[in-house]
């Protein structure tokens, strides 16, 4: 503008005074509808903690949940989370202790035979109704697994029992499952097949216990609300707001009642966002959360206690050993195999103290005859080793008749570790053996679409223990399994996968996971690339939390504050 | 009195006289004008100087800096810029099972030279000990005992020695040893207090290319090792050449779908609204069908229907599926714009003049409408890069190891408080984009709009 | 105005059953599956699976099965959710979501307008530099940024001042809801800043305000009911269909700060081939955004008479 009109400054001005009157009105207008949102949002119900995480006066602590548990009807769940919870509120037969050594749960003492068990039951154990906990009890939750109907996804865990597998697949009726119950305290199983480990099994979610009378009552719904369970566990689910929070409070009718120290555990938060929970935990919100490597520092720096645990996992590459896939060669995979080295993808990439570097399918973790099975059956891994690795690829080129390798395409997932590691094998292959790799990431359920239909060269997958016996990694690879996406088939693992399935003596079944573990190193069927760990930061006050790599994770049933 | 002579010559009739009304300066049509108007803005300018910049920056870069994107520095991982770079030389790295001849009563102490590759401790075996715990903090230990990381739990009484080869980086670390019966009581504490410092094998160094043959250098010399002017990311690739070389797509996608979506959208958005009556209504009703559609399910029909193999970079596909999901919102505005100018009075006194509809919306109300489109254009930039970002996430847009500004972003959040040069950068990039933009829809408003012209 | 309420009203139904059925085609073509999980069932489990879920049926049935039970109100159970009717999901959830956006749009609207006018008027002084410099930071740096920034402020600020000012995450109160929906708000403030700006400025020096600054009306009047009212209209396009979109993309706040809104399960769901989930969440945002679109119409109508709605 060219002229300054004096009446242009004071328009200005006058219009200013007009906003800022406007600020003012929009100001208490915006403190109104919040309070008015407020007001309607109590009416919906969902209002999350504003506790503390300790809170010493109502013996209560204040954690988080990863995501909404998707299935709390034991027969059907399938994740961790819901074991999780679970495995607070309802009990098995047996249970892993804070040592996570197997201790009587329901079943006071019990006896594994060659072809069958006997467990007794206590008589004391209760649900929350009252009613004791029987036998029948039992028989009605195993058949509820296997009832075809169900479609439960972990029936197979069952298969262990008498015609488990033959009821599951509609060929035998439900009354025929091996299991009896000879009175109200003393349950009868039958095996399959001769079976050393049935006391690990046992112990896991699928097994627990449902009442008829009360599923029959859900219609249905067993397990969808808070209501509409059952509880036997040292806890119960007092509240459940879903996708927002759940809350259990102690159970008065537990049978050990020396066992629960808290009066009650609040799950004021669910969310799966690592900074999230990291930023509660800072603002004394949440009594425990996981770090990342970012944030490693950042904990140091602020001297909290740091806390470290094997979550059980092994994370791998495997291969596509379908006919036709270069991957089926066996010297394409032994050239990749000894052009890595995990220990510098753990060291140097991933950074995180909870790491190991993959040298086996079988983790540290796993008990041998009388120590630890790898220490007794080490794994010998080859170290890296350029050039017998391009040997190897040369020979290779030899036997498939081509002169250079086609595009190898690595399978992916959508999470950042996943991108990091894929990033970082593409360009070792690359820079070692000129070989040329294309990232195919995808999520989740098309990741495992594409893993069944067999339409990739190499994966990054990953393996959880079930139960605490080292089959439940050992049979993997066997041609029946259906989890063997890359459908190797060795007949000579075969066999030795049902050594350890059906020999009764320790020592042999080791023995067979030794061998296990030499076909897979040898035959290059898959590469270790790790088996993770988890750091966390407990509350100091917060004791007696226990993590796990088999059983429920993390597990406050031991837990008390400490004043 | 003179007398005045009258001749025939005096009743002649004057001519017009043409020049008097003639306009001297060449006539300029609406779009010449304001294209005179842009050049002189200064705005306009700077956002130009911008662009050239950046473009340089896009084409001209890699071949100056020729640093490979993809290459990988596992030993300078997130390095900050201007971090110290020098490594000494050492022999490869061999396993170690404990030193055989360990000295007891000194305490935990280091076995060898605590150096990038390993650092080897040992301590004196407590008598009645089942178990050592190790412990690695970057700060002191103090009297409140803030180990700071657990490395390691090992069982039985001789294993009185640890190597440790996590995330070693030249710095000081203070390592703690705490000694446990079988019962879980302690029964002894110490602390130590390393430095550690950057080494590297020569056969490591040939490989990067720090030096030309193998016996140019000996254990114990020193090296520098490569240097990152902008430091490196999560994988040890370098900054600047992956800012580079995501230039490329980020600029191409930025510019690209927004131009596009923008014109598509005001090609629908005007002819919607200039029409009105059904045609309005059902033009609106499908762009209204278009938003409603879950972004994320579209594009992966898209990348299917594209045809995109896996780990294949498709970014044409990505920016078509862009386009097609993100028109709507223009051209909402864009009818409700033209609805109001439809109204004016000088388009009927256009129309009276005889203009046809082409003409009308075009000449008259689109640039009318300017402001609003350039403020939507300016916006969609960044939009269209963090959707590409985000894309490039789940695996539907560049695929790895091809860097984009915006998936470099999405990485650097997460360290975004131990060092953040390595979401600076790349947001940095991004907002220097954007203002350039802006200032560039600025000075067009400027440039184009008929009303300002007489208030510069 | 009742007929043309009603006509809208007819072709919204019409629109969102457009949505649902495209939505429905599309995700069954989508690749993956959503039976499929980490542990391999055998055929027989499978097929069970199938049949609970009705997706053994051809396409063209299970398509007509599902548009009669949404006519019935019906969505169905969520896939990943397992004891959990579709809409119970929503009904939970959404007005969650809702009061967050709207809060958002609130800030975003009244903010918008606010700092617009303030640069329109002020203009190439110092507010203006200091607000535009805001604004093109603010849409220079990603939503997830800003959320985890924010979070991070809060907790230091906590820190600092020794006791909880505001709370970190979670809901329940209004001090739950400051934070997040300032956060939401933000870019689409931004956005509305420079819209207002851009057509403030071409209004301040029109005709009819220039006659009206002759007339001698009082300046206040002026600016309220000439420059605000004729300004705010492309605000107001814009803002309908704001509330739609901020309440679906309020996914990574919902997550940053664990409010169990309706924005996550959107997201996830695609993530997750929930297609329950995916088609009860994506029928109701686009009945939402259809109603929201018919509102703001009619406003438009009601601002600025001269709009012919026909």
């Amino acid at each position: 503008m060219s002229e300054v009109v004096p009446s242009e400054d004071s328009f200005t001005s006058a219009a200013g005074k007009q906003l800022l009157i406007f600020a003012a009105l929009a100001f208490g207008g915006i403190a109104l509808l919040m309070l008015g949102l407020s007001w309607a949002s109590s009416l919906t119900g969902s209002a999350s903690g504003g506790n503390n995480a300790v809170d010493v006066a109502s013996n209560t602590i204040t954690v988080f949940l990863r995501e909404e548990p998707p299935q709390l009807n034991s027969s059907l769940s399938t994740d961790q989370v819901s074991g999780s919870v679970l495995g607070h509120v309802i009990e098995g037969l047996l249970r892993y202790d804070e040592n996570n050594r197997l201790a009587p749960a329901v079943a006071e003492r019990w006896e594994v035979r060659e072809n069958g068990a006997t467990f007794w039951l206590r008589e004391d154990a209760r649900w929350s109704d009252g009613e004791p906990v029987t036998a029948h009890d039992f028989v009605f939750g195993w058949k509820t697994g296997l009832d075809p109907a169900n479609a439960s996804e972990y029936a197979f865990i069952l298969y262990a029992i008498k015609n488990g597998e033959a009821i599951n697949k509609g060929e035998m009726p439900l009354e025929s499952l091996g299991v009896r119950a000879i009175d109200d305290h003393t349950l009868e199983v039958e095996f399959e097949r001769p079976l050393a480990y049935f006391d690990k099994l046992v112990a896991f979610s699928t097994y627990a216990p449902i009442r008829e009378d009360f599923y029959r009552a859900t219609q249905g719904a067993y397990g969808a609300d808070a209501d509409k369970l059952l509880y036997n566990g040292p806890f119960v689910i007092s509240s459940w707001v879903h996708g927002a929070s759940l809350k259990m409070d102690r159970n008065p009718l537990y049978w050990d009642k020396d066992r629960a120290k808290l009066d009650a555990i609040d799950f004021a938060y669910i969310t799966s966002d690592a900074n999230a929970t990291l930023n509660l935990f800072k603002d004394n919100k949440i009594a425990y959360a996981s770090l990342q490597s970012e944030n490693l520092n950042n904990a140091m720096e602020l001297r909290w206690q740091i806390d470290r645990f094997m979550d059980g996992s092994v994370f791998y590459i495997e291969f596509n050993h379908r006919e036709g896939r270069p991957t089926a060669n066996h010297h394409l995979r032994k050239a990749l195999q000894l052009a890595t080295d995990s220990a510098e993808l753990v060291y140097k990439v991933t950074k995180l103290p909870g790491y190991l570097p993959g040298e086996s399918l079988f983790p540290v973790w796993l008990k041998g005859v009388d120590g630890f099975l790898r220490e007794e059956y080490p794994a010998n891994y080859p170290a890296m080793d350029v050039e017998k690795a391009r040997w190897h690829l040369a020979k290779a080129k030899e036997e498939l008749g081509i002169d250079e390798f086609p595009p190898l395409v690595l399978l992916s997932g959508d999470n950042p570790i996943s991108s990091i590691q894929s990033e970082y094998y593409q360009q070792v292959f690359k820079k070692h053996l000129g070989l040329d790799i294309k990232i195919d990431k995808q999520i989740f359920k098309q990741r495992l679409a594409k893993m069944l239909s067999g339409d990739f060269d190499m994966v990054l997958a990953g393996w959880g223990p079930d139960y605490d016996d080292p089959l439940t990694f050992g049979d993997l690879f066997a041609s029946w399994n259906l989890n063997n996406r890359g459908q190797y088939r060795n007949p000579e693992l075969d066999k030795w996968v049902r050594v350890a399935q059906n020999e009764q003596d320790v020592q042999a079944r080791m023995d067979a996971f030794g061998e296990i573990q030499r076909i897979l190193i040898d035959d290059a069927v898959i590469l270790p690339n790790y088996e993770r760990g988890v750091t966390y930061v407990t509350h100091p006050q917060l004791k007696g939390m226990v993590r796990r790599a088999v059983g429920a994770d993390p597990d406050f049933t031991n837990a008390w504050i400490e004043e | 009195m003179a007398e005045v002579q009258l001749s025939q010559a005096d009743f002649e009739p004057l001519h017009a006289d043409h020049e008097i009304q003639s306009i001297s300066r060449p006539s300029l049509s609406y779009w010449q004008d304001a294209w005179i108007r842009l050049k002189s803005n200064t705005r306009a300018l700077i956002s130009l100087y911008i662009v050239v910049g950046l473009l340089a920056f896009t084409l001209v870069g890699p071949l100056l800096w020729t640093v490979d994107p993809a290459a990988q520095d596992v030993d300078q991982i997130s390095l900050p810029p201007g971090a110290d770079r020098s490594a000494t030389i050492v022999a490869p790295y061999e396993p170690w099972s404990g030193s055989s001849v360990m000295p007891i009563g000194a305490g935990l102490r280091l076995a060898d030279e605590a150096t990038s590759e390993a650092v080897r401790l040992h301590w004196d075996p407590v008598p009645g000990a089942a178990s050592y715990s190790v412990y690695r903090s970057l700060f002191n230990v103090g009297s409140d005992r803030a180990l700071g990381l657990p490395l390691v739990d090992l069982f039985g009484e001789d294993t009185s020695y640890f190597e440790d080869r996590l995330d070693l980086t030249p710095r000081t670390y203070h390592y703690s040893v705490i000694a446990f019966a079988a019962d879980g009581s302690e029964l002894g504490f110490e602390t130590l207090e390393v430095d550690v410092s950057r080494v590297i094998t020569a056969e490591q160094a040939l490989e990067r290319g720090l030096i030309r043959t193998i016996d140019e250098v000996q254990i114990g010399d020193e090296v520098l090792m490569a240097l990152h002017p902008f430091g490196t990311d999560y994988l040890g690739r370098d900054m600047l050449a992956r800012l580079m070389h995501g230039a490329q797509v980020s600029l191409f996608i930025g510019i690209a779908a927004p131009l596009l979506f923008v014109l598509f959208g005001v090609v629908y958005g005007s002819t919607a609204g200039f029409i009105g009556g059904r045609v309005d209504q059902a033009f609106m009703r499908f762009a209204d069908f278009v938003v409603a559609l879950p972004f994320l399910l579209f594009m992966i029909l898209f990348k299917i229907a594209f045809g995109i193999g896996p780990g294949e970079s498709g970014i044409l596909p990505m920016l078509v599926a862009l386009v097609l999901l993100s028109w709507p919102a223009t051209s909402r505005l864009v009818r409700g714009q033209i609805l109001q100018i439809r109204e004016e009075g000088y388009i009927n006194a256009s129309r009276l003049l005889g203009a046809k509809n082409g003409y009308l919306v075009v000449r008259h109300m689109i640039p009318n409408t300017m402001g609003v489109i350039l403020v939507t254009l300016t916006f969609a930039v960044p939009s269209a890069i963090f959707t590409e970002a985000f894309l490039s996430f789940i695996g539907m847009g560049v695929a790895p190891p091809t860097p984009s500004w915006g998936s470099m972003c999405n990485e650097g959040i997460k360290t975004m408080l131990t060092t953040p040069h390595e979401l600076i950068f790349p947001a940095l990039f991004i907002s220097i984009t954007v203002l350039a933009f802006n200032l560039l829809g600025d000075g067009l408003r400027d440039a184009l709009d008929a009303r300002m012209r007489s208030t510069e | 105005m009742w007929q043309y309420t009603l006509k809208r009203l007819i072709q919204g139904v019409i629109t969102v059953w457009f949505i649902a059925t495209a939505t429905f085609f599309a995700m069954h073509n989508v690749p993956g599956d959503p039976l499929i999980n980490d542990r391999s069932v055998t055929e027989d489990i499978r097929a069970n699976l199938e049949e609970k879920y009705g997706l053994n049926k051809p396409i063209v049935d299970q398509y007509f099965i599902y548009m009669g039970n949404i006519l019935r109100g019906d969505f169905g159970i969520s896939f990943t959710q397992e004891n959990r009717l579709v809409n119970d999901i929503i009904r939970e959830h959404f007005p969650v979501s809702a009061i967050l956006g709207i809060l958002a749009v609130v800030f975003a609207g009244l903010g918008g307008v606010l700092w617009g006018a303030l640069t329109a008027l002020y203009r190439n002084r110092l507010p203006d530099v200091v607000i535009m410099f805001l604004v093109i930071l603010g849409i220079s740096v990603p939503s997830f940024v800003v959320a985890a920034l924010a979070q991070l402020a809060l907790v230091n600020v906590n820190d600092v001042l020794g006791f909880s000012l505001l709370p970190v995450a979670g809901w329940g109160t209004i001090w739950h809801m400051l934070v997040p929906s300032m956060v939401l708000g933000l870019g689409t403030m931004a956005y509305l800043t420079r819209l207002m700006r851009s057509s403030m400025l071409e209004i301040v020096n029109s005709d009819f305000i220039r006659t009206a600054k002759a007339k001698g009306l009082p300046p206040t009047k002026i600016f309220t009911s000439h420059q605000l009212r004729n300004a705010i209209l492309p605000v107001i396009t814009v803002l309908g269909p704001s509330i739609a979109a901020i309440t679906t993309g309020g996914f990574v706040v919902e997550l940053v700060f664990a409010i169990p809104g309706l924005g996550r399960y959107f997201v996830q769901a695609v993530q997750q081939l929930d297609y329950t989930v995916i088609m009860g969440t994506t029928v109701f945002y686009g009945a939402f955004l259809v109603f929201m679109v018919i509102v703001v119409d009619l406003l438009y109508g009601w601002i600025d008479p001269r709009v012919r709605l026909e």
